[in-house]
């Protein structure tokens, strides 16, 4: 049942696939690609190409790699970033092979995808590994559909190109029905070698920001409120650790100046799947001038919804119909810190390419991302939103709201009041940023610690940072309902609650105080089909990707019985997040956030699941 | 290494009968909150999944691995804070102020090395300081070590100290000193950051150091022993590599202006100093 096997034996069906290869290199008198010869240091090219299951060779390799005006070394997939995309089918028998030809160990996780825990693909979690030409198989039932994606779980090789997109289609009718679909995966690429990204981030704070508060700036705050953030330690504008220029932002492998076309024929029902398979980056999705209908999010269907913007955090998918009439459409992939976009143009008309919006001016963070909930929402991302350009002719009599009368703000927000604040003078003197009284005794606190939220709100209603304010329609999780409603109407057996804790400074990242590095021995331990809703409570000023390998869990978001299912749930800064998850996948899985360098800083926990009870099965 | 055989059906996965989940029980159901009790059949799991599957010797390596590269990184950083040239009335002088370390999040080795001294002569003042830096809170790190100085009157000392970022990211080093010779002396500096744009930043710096007694060897007389004040812009031209040119007035105080006068020596120096700071 299980097919495991390293470089000291031999691989039939991989020498055979080469050889077969080779014929056919031969045949049509193409030179045979690096990394099916097993050289290394080759081009790798820009993806997608597609490989059909059941059996699928996956070859991993390094190469230099192109995009836009970048050039740098890279790790790819079958010769390309991002590896091809692997399409399935559910109800059948996925054989997936794995060839690693580095010269360090690897591994690839199927992110999304339900199956024995031993072929999740984390080393030294699920399996041991991949030696350098060595081989893995895994082997499952795929038992769901929907848009899922895969990566590197060693090291930071995921920062190098090591990722790709899946395809599970359905085994009956597809509820969404479209003419034609693109997969859409975001990603970033730099020449900058991934561990001295985290070296910089670990000793210099800021180092990645072209956009911090300086005494020439254009962001509108006041003197008052830049002391005070100064006061508190922290910045308003950390919003992505690293960001442009460092990384290029790139669809499909391409950076902007590659012009990437998507064809598409008029009045067509086009399916987008959005993938974020970047490091660091959450994205602003917009189409200006074609509405998009979310009907799919991490795989799972969703009742349709139409938005006219999204963000989606790193590891997130989203499935998205348009029905553009004929012309040019541009896909436009902010950075959330609005450093740079990722861009590719819809078009009826091959060699047409639209016209990309300008990037919006940079959001900042507010009291609510301090975990100062419901006390100034109002004063909330005064700078991002409307698309106004150029701050120099704004009207700043209007935009002066350090005139704003704090004392009739409506602070009420449908969110817990917090009556013993004093709103009286914004004085953010008598806000403690960091009582550890407030932490439950699961907390371990120390220097990793910087801030905790006083108030954290459950914010599933947020739209993401920067887009609160925006005049269209965006996406909330809120929003979101699964398109069949849970039957199983189970309430949690027991709550947990869980803090997202960190520190900017010394770039410290952990769950309950904790980094990965000192847990070891003691995992999240759940009984077999335990139903729990945990609670995270982010007690830092970053919004975090929060994944759960192998088991989907359903966002608390008021849905009732139609909770979205997820893999990957944002937690806003200073806020809180709750799911309900239901173990019913037995073995260890991996639980982390999704920011690549704060995984690696020791934002993880292992999530063990007991096996059943066979005697009573 | 080929585990094929291994079976599911033959696996031992513990103490399975350690207790059953009596999901049915909730008879209120209600949503208030419930208790954070765990089933115990949560615990029954084995304590590593995967080794029941691969082996625990196959999996032993990579979970090492696993954890260390999770969260206990260690790093080097070397800073040349200060590397100056300084113009001033008489001969025009030198300086250089350096620190590095190696080390994780909460445990590093800090080493730091100041001096200065006029061209054409004798070395005013050379140390170096070795220390274990360990971090006490979220922004400061406590140091304790040892210096030695390097001339005239060569002393060793043990050091006390702390050194982090203060509210408005102040940067603070502060110093207590005890040498061989029973001397008490310590030195405070801050540095600030004051970013003008992007790239240029102005640093306001001042330094104080103080003695417990006077210490005519060293020239140093007792409680406040000097000042120094400074104003330095530069310009990053990456966050490693940045140029600056400044202002820095020192001034000899007490028991060190009266030395200082004896020796004929000026106890208040203005420099206009141009330098570099870098770190990798």
């Amino acid at each position: 049942m299980i097919k495991a096997f390293n470089n000291s034996l031999p691989d039939p069906s991989r020498r055979t696939f080469i050889q077969s290869l080779a014929g056919v290199a031969a045949l049509a008198s193409l030179p045979m690609p690096a990394w099916a010869s097993g050289k290394m240091g080759g081009t790798l090219r820009n993806g997608m190409d597609e490989v059909s299951g059941p059996n699928v060779h996956l070859h991993i390799a390094d190469g230099m790699f192109h995009s836009d005006n970048r050039s740098g070394h890279g790790i790819g997939l079958n010769g390309t970033i991002p590896g091809p995309l692997i399409r399935l089918r559910e109800g059948t028998r996925a054989n997936l092979m794995i060839h690693n030809m580095l010269h360090e160990d690897s591994s690839v996780h199927w992110h999304g995808l339900l199956l024995p825990f031993q072929y999740d693909g984390v080393p030294g979690l699920s399996f041991p590994g991949i030696k350098p030409s060595g081989n893995f198989t895994a082997e499952f039932d795929v038992r769901q559909s929907g848009t899922y994606w895969y990566h590197s779980h060693s090291g930071l090789q995921e920062q190098m190109g090591h990722y790709g997109p899946i395809i599970i289609d359905p085994e009956g009718k597809d509820p969404v029905e479209y003419d034609r679909e693109h997969v859409i995966l975001l990603s970033e690429f730099t020449d900058m070698h991934p561990h001295k990204i985290m070296k910089k981030l670990k000793v210099a704070e800021g180092y990645f920001s072209q956009q911090k508060t300086a005494t020439f700036d254009d962001y509108d705050m006041s003197v008052e409120e830049r002391l005070m953030w100064g006061r508190m330690r922290m910045m308003p504008t950390d919003i992505a650790d690293v960001s442009a220029p460092t990384y290029t932002y790139m669809i499909n492998g391409h950076g902007p100046a590659d012009n990437l076309e998507l064809p598409f024929e008029s009045g067509e029902r086009v399916r987008l799947r959005f993938i974020n398979g970047s490091a660091m980056t959450f994205f602003n999705i917009r189409i200006p001038g074609l509405p998009m209908t979310v009907v799919q999010a991490d795989g799972q269907n969703v009742m349709p919804t139409e938005v006219d913007e999204f963000q989606i955090g790193i590891a997130e998918t989203y499935d998205v119909i348009v029905t553009p009439k004929a012309g040019t459409f541009a896909l436009a992939a902010e950075s959330m810190d609005r450093s740079g976009m990722a861009q590719a143009t819809l078009t009826s008309q091959l060699g047409q390419h639209a016209k990309f919006p300008m990037l919006r001016d940079p959001p900042l963070l507010s009291m609510v991302d301090m975990g100062h909930g419901g006390m100034a929402e109002g004063g909330h991302d005064r700078h991002g939103g409307g698309g106004h350009s150029g701050h120099a002719s704004m009207d700043k009599e209007q935009m002066d709201h350090s005139q704003m009368d704090h004392s009739k703000m409506n602070h009420g927000s449908p969110k817990t009041p917090m009556p013993e604040m004093d709103h009286s003078g914004h004085d953010m003197r008598a806000m403690k940023m960091r009582d550890t009284s407030l932490l439950p005794a699961s907390v371990k606190v120390g220097p990793g610690i910087d801030m905790v939220a006083m108030n954290p709100q459950d914010r599933m209603g947020y739209p993401g940072l920067g887009l609160d304010n925006v005049p269209h329609r965006v996406l909330n999780y809120k929003m979101l309902r699964a398109l069949n409603p849970d039957d199983n109407h189970r309430e949690p057996d027991r709550e947990m609650e869980l803090h997202l804790t960190g520190n900017m400074e010394r770039y410290m990242w952990s769950f309950d105080g904790k980094k990965y590095s000192s847990v070891s021995d003691s995992p999240l331990r759940f009984a077999y089909d335990e139903k729990v809703r945990v609670k995270l409570v982010n007690d830092t000023m970053m919004a975090h990707p929060i994944h759960l390998h192998g088991i989907f869990f359903e966002l608390v978001n008021g849905a009732g019985h139609a909770q979205p299912k997820k893999h990957t749930v944002i937690v806003q800064p200073g806020s809180s997040a709750t799911f309900d998850a239901t173990f019913n996948e037995p073995g260890d899985w991996a639980f982390h956030c999704h920011l690549l360098y704060h995984m690696h800083a020791g934002m993880m926990q292992t999530v063990s699941v007991a096996f059943p009870d066979k005697i009573d099965q | 290494m080929d585990h094929s055989e291994v079976e599911h059906g033959k696996m031992d996965h513990g103490k399975e009968d350690a207790g059953r989940a009596n999901h049915g029980d909730h008879s209120g159901h209600d949503m208030k909150p419930k208790p954070m009790t765990q089933n115990p059949q949560a615990q029954s799991g084995p304590p590593n999944a995967a080794d029941a599957i691969w082996g625990a010797d196959a999996m032993r390596a990579s979970r090492k691995a696993l954890y260390n590269g999770h969260g206990n990184m260690s790093l080097y950083w070397f800073q040349g804070d200060r590397l100056e040239y300084r113009a001033r009335e008489g001969e025009d002088g030198y300086l250089w102020d350096v620190q590095g370390y190696y080390g994780n999040d909460t445990d590093k080795f800090w080493f730091k090395s100041e001096g200065e001294g006029s061209f054409g002569e004798e070395i005013e003042q050379a140390e170096v300081q070795a220390l274990w830096s360990r971090a006490i809170g979220p922004f400061f790190d406590l140091q304790a070590g040892v210096r030695q100085d390097f001339h005239g009157a060569e002393r060793t000392y043990l050091v006390l100290g702390a050194q982090g970022v203060a509210p408005y990211f102040l940067e603070i080093d502060i110093a207590t000193f005890l040498s061989n010779k029973g001397d008490l002396t310590a030195r405070i500096e801050g540095e600030y950051d004051h970013r003008l744009t992007q790239k240029l930043i102005l640093q306001p710096r001042a330094e104080i150091n103080l003695s417990a007694q006077d210490i005519p060897e060293l020239e140093i007389g007792s409680v406040v022993d000097s000042i120094e004040a400074g104003l330095r812009l530069r310009y990053e031209i990456t966050p490693e590599f940045a140029p600056y040119i400044g202002i820095e007035q020192e001034w000899k105080l007490g028991g060190s202006r009266d030395f200082a006068i004896a020796d004929g020596e000026d106890p208040s120096v203005t420099n206009y100093v141009i330098g570099l700071r870098f770190w990798f």
